[in-house]
């Protein structure tokens, strides 16, 4: 009906109807201007024009009045301080967006079968709400050397010494001229033994709190058997003077838990004993033979202590696991979301036809989750490449070299003091760089779906 | 997912329930062996390790330097009589850090509307709006999402030297915003779109400007999204430290910046560090468990910031 109309209507009324029509295509366009003119406008001078100016300027000296070429991003591979800052980007870029996103994945697929499920989703995506700042002076806070503030070496001594009944008498000595010297830390005595004798070792400089409240008097060795070697470990000092040099007397106390060794003439341990409270022990099953009885430097070493986690050794390690604690929670949202996406018929008919539940997962949810892992890595590779906060936060001085990525080199040398803004926007230029092929990805996933 | 677990009785195995397809391989037994009871012990384990941090730090800022330098927070379960209010009120005397925070709200605020309003303007126009070169840019946006904002740091810190406006709040809330418009073009595109076509013709038939279809039709039908970008753009801002590190100066920095100048000594900063990073967190967190619904939207909508 509207078609035939459409036809009778005469050539001019067509004509008119068409300038008209490219009038208002015209006001079209400038009304749509109109409505992208401001974000464009900040786009361009705040975004655009900085990339163009940031790497014609890489390529200009610390002042920036005179063109040096490539110098910048030699010197960006050869300086130490940023040799250090790319490596650590690629530790960076391989453990933080796997690592996230695997523990993202077992949280996703356990979910379902916990009854508190949102309050555990508030839990693990709450770090998300606040700044990496604060997660900074958290993990700082946490992982302190001294185990009495930080919580996590206060787990690792705990931990530690649970698990050794060590005894620990740390600047203990022997007496000089009692028949026993210090040999590397080792305590030994001087003279071989054979079994059916004693051996006595007069320890000094124990420290009192090593002894504890109460100490037990030291004994002296029992009788040995045939095939025994006996002794005693004791602190060779009385309180308030008194006392033999070397002999076991009344008010002296026995080392307890000490470690000793009867070591043979080619090296071995040929027997081992714990001293009691009172220090004494006894080593039995000695074959005939030449003895040296030792106390092993592990009696004397500090007991349990933390580890240096926030030392040029660990730091990264601290970091990244920081990073982890705020994005799990990210990567697991954004799975969840896409579980539950994904039509559940798929894998309850692969149950029925008798699938076991790992195979569901590998042959039928993993591969429709592929498309949302995809996203969830590309978003914390571009996230990750970027990282400056933690770096920047959690470090104290003298571990920040060893902790360094690209974007806190940028910034220290640019504004941090280096007062170099050549080899700054050459760093930065090289962040854009490793950024490039996600944004393709980026592109190209976003050109699919419209496709579609 | 209860059908497997009712099907096959644990404690008795009777030969003819399982078919011969049904037969238990390796890794069917270990995920057997995570029946609910496990599954149930190693995330209330994983949901401890999440939240014994915050708990740290949340006890810490309640507690004196003194006893903060010397023994560890969770040592207030023996002796809860340590834990004080003075770091707040000391934190809350302090005019360096009610300043700042007075600052942070002065420089999110204005960010998120203007994030907002400039990118809703746009996302209509890549949505309904036909103009010569749409697509290109459409690109271009999505190729800006990724762009590190450290390629722009040196070049806008020597042009607001330039503009006179280094160093202020309206030089730091253009920078948000700049940085903050690809992803929000990019969302409420995406969300426009699926506005029903009807909706808006009946729109403009009816005679209706542009800018009415924008007020009357696309905001209101865009508040979800609209919602979530704000929430996100407001978290973001307000946890920035490296912006306003290099475009703030002592007058106009916000509470990240004013924080993290403690930092440099620890352990006797602890008392303004712990208190002043809980103080910061809590604007977040109420915002973050008030409309976390949003902010997760957000998130899905558009992740590649």
């Amino acid at each position: 009906m509207t078609a035939t109309v459409e036809e009778s209507t005469s050539q001019t009324a067509r004509e008119g109807d068409q300038l008209s029509r490219s009038r208002a295509r015209r006001r079209e366009i400038l009304v749509a201007l109109g409505f992208i003119a401001p974000a464009l406008f900040l786009l361009g001078i705040l975004v655009v024009y900085p990339m163009v100016y940031t790497l014609v300027r890489s390529f200009y000296n610390a002042p920036g009045d005179e063109f040096i070429g490539w110098d910048n991003y030699v010197t960006m591979f050869t300086s130490d301080s940023t040799f250090t800052a790319i490596r650590n980007n690629i530790i960076w870029v391989i453990v933080a967006p796997i690592t996230c996103t695997i523990l993202g994945l077992i949280f996703a697929v356990l979910l379902d079968k916990i009854r508190w499920s949102t309050a555990f989703k508030l839990i693990i995506f709450m770090p998300m709400a606040i700044s990496m700042l604060a997660a900074g002076v958290i993990f700082r806070g946490m992982f302190q050397e001294d185990p009495e503030i930080g919580v996590v070496n206060a787990s690792v001594v705990a931990v530690k010494s649970a698990f050794s009944s060590q005894a620990a008498f740390p600047g203990a000595k022997p007496r000089p001229d009692m028949g026993v010297t210090e040999e590397g830390g080792i305590i030994v005595t001087d003279d071989s033994v054979t079994p059916g004798t004693s051996v006595t070792f007069p320890l000094v400089g124990v420290r009192a709190d090593a002894l504890g409240e109460d100490p037990t008097p030291a004994s002296g060795p029992p009788q040995p058997a045939d095939a025994e070697v006996t002794g005693t470990v004791w602190l060779d000092f009385v309180r308030g003077g008194g006392g033999v040099n070397g002999e076991v007397d009344e008010a002296e106390a026995g080392l307890g838990g000490v470690l000793v060794h009867a070591v043979a003439d080619d090296g071995s341990v040929a027997g081992s004993a714990r001293t009691e409270p009172d220090g004494t022990f006894v080593i039995a099953g000695l074959a005939d033979g030449e003895y040296r009885i030792a106390l092993p430097a592990a009696n004397f070493t500090e007991g349990a202590s933390g580890v240096p986690w926030l030392s040029a050794t660990f730091i990264t390690a601290v970091v990244i696991l920081s990073y982890v604690w705020i994005w799990a929670g990210f990567a697991m949202v954004m799975i969840a979301s896409g579980l539950s996406a994904t039509d559940r018929t798929l894998q309850e008919a692969a149950r029925v036809d008798g699938a076991s539940e790992w195979k569901v997962f590998t042959r039928i949810t993993a591969p429709l989750l592929a498309p949302v892992l995809v996203v969830v890595l590309v978003t914390l590779i571009i996230n990750v490449l970027k990282i400056f906060d933690l770096v920047y936060v959690i470090p104290p001085g003298n571990a920040k070299p060893a902790a360094n990525v690209i974007a806190v080199e940028m910034w220290t040398v640019s504004f941090g003091g280096g007062d170099n803004q050549g080899l700054g926007s050459a760093l930065a230029i090289l962040l854009l760089l490793l950024v490039l092929p996600f944004m393709i990805i980026n592109v190209r996933r976003f050109r699919e779906e419209r496709r579609r | 997912m209860t059908a497997p677990t009712t099907e096959r009785p644990p404690t008795t195995p009777p030969p003819q329930a399982g078919p011969p397809g049904k037969r238990r391989t390796v890794p069917q037994r270990i995920l057997g062996f995570f029946s609910k009871s496990v599954v149930n012990v190693v995330l209330l384990i994983m949901a401890l390790m999440w939240v014994i941090p915050s708990l740290g730090l949340f006890i810490t800022s309640f507690r004196t330097v003194g006893d903060a330098s010397s023994s560890g927070w969770w040592t207030v379960v023996t002796a809860p009589a340590q834990l004080t209010l003075q770091n707040y009120t000391d934190l809350l005397s302090n005019s360096t850090i009610t300043s700042s925070l007075l600052n942070s709200v002065l420089i999110v605020v204005p960010t998120t509307v203007l994030v907002v309003l400039v990118g809703a303007l746009a996302g209509y126009a890549f949505a309904w709006m036909e103009f010569p070169g749409r697509d290109g840019l459409l690109i271009a946006v999505i190729v800006l999402l990724a762009v590190p904002l450290q390629v722009a740091l040196i070049p806008i810190a020597r042009l607001y030297g330039w503009l006179g406006i280094f160093g202020s709040i309206p030089g730091v809330i253009l920078f948000h915003v700049a940085f903050g418009l690809p992803f929000a073009i990019f969302l409420l595109r995406n969300f426009f779109t699926q506005i029903p076509r009807e909706t808006l013709e009946a729109a403009r038939v009816d005679g209706a400007s542009e800018w009415r279809i924008f007020v009357r039709v696309i905001l209101p039908l865009g508040a979800p999204a609209i919602a979530s970008l704000a929430i996100f753009q407001f978290l973001w801002t307000w946890n920035d430290l490296l912006i306003g590190l290099i475009f703030t100066n002592a007058e106009s920095q916000p509470v990240t910046v004013a924080i993290q100048s403690q930092l440099r000594q620890f352990g006797s900063n602890i008392d303004v560090l712990s208190t002043g990073a809980f103080v910061s967190m809590v604007i977040p967190l109420i915002v973050f468990f008030a409309f976390q619904r949003y902010f997760v939207q957000a998130l899905l909508a558009g992740s590649n910031k």
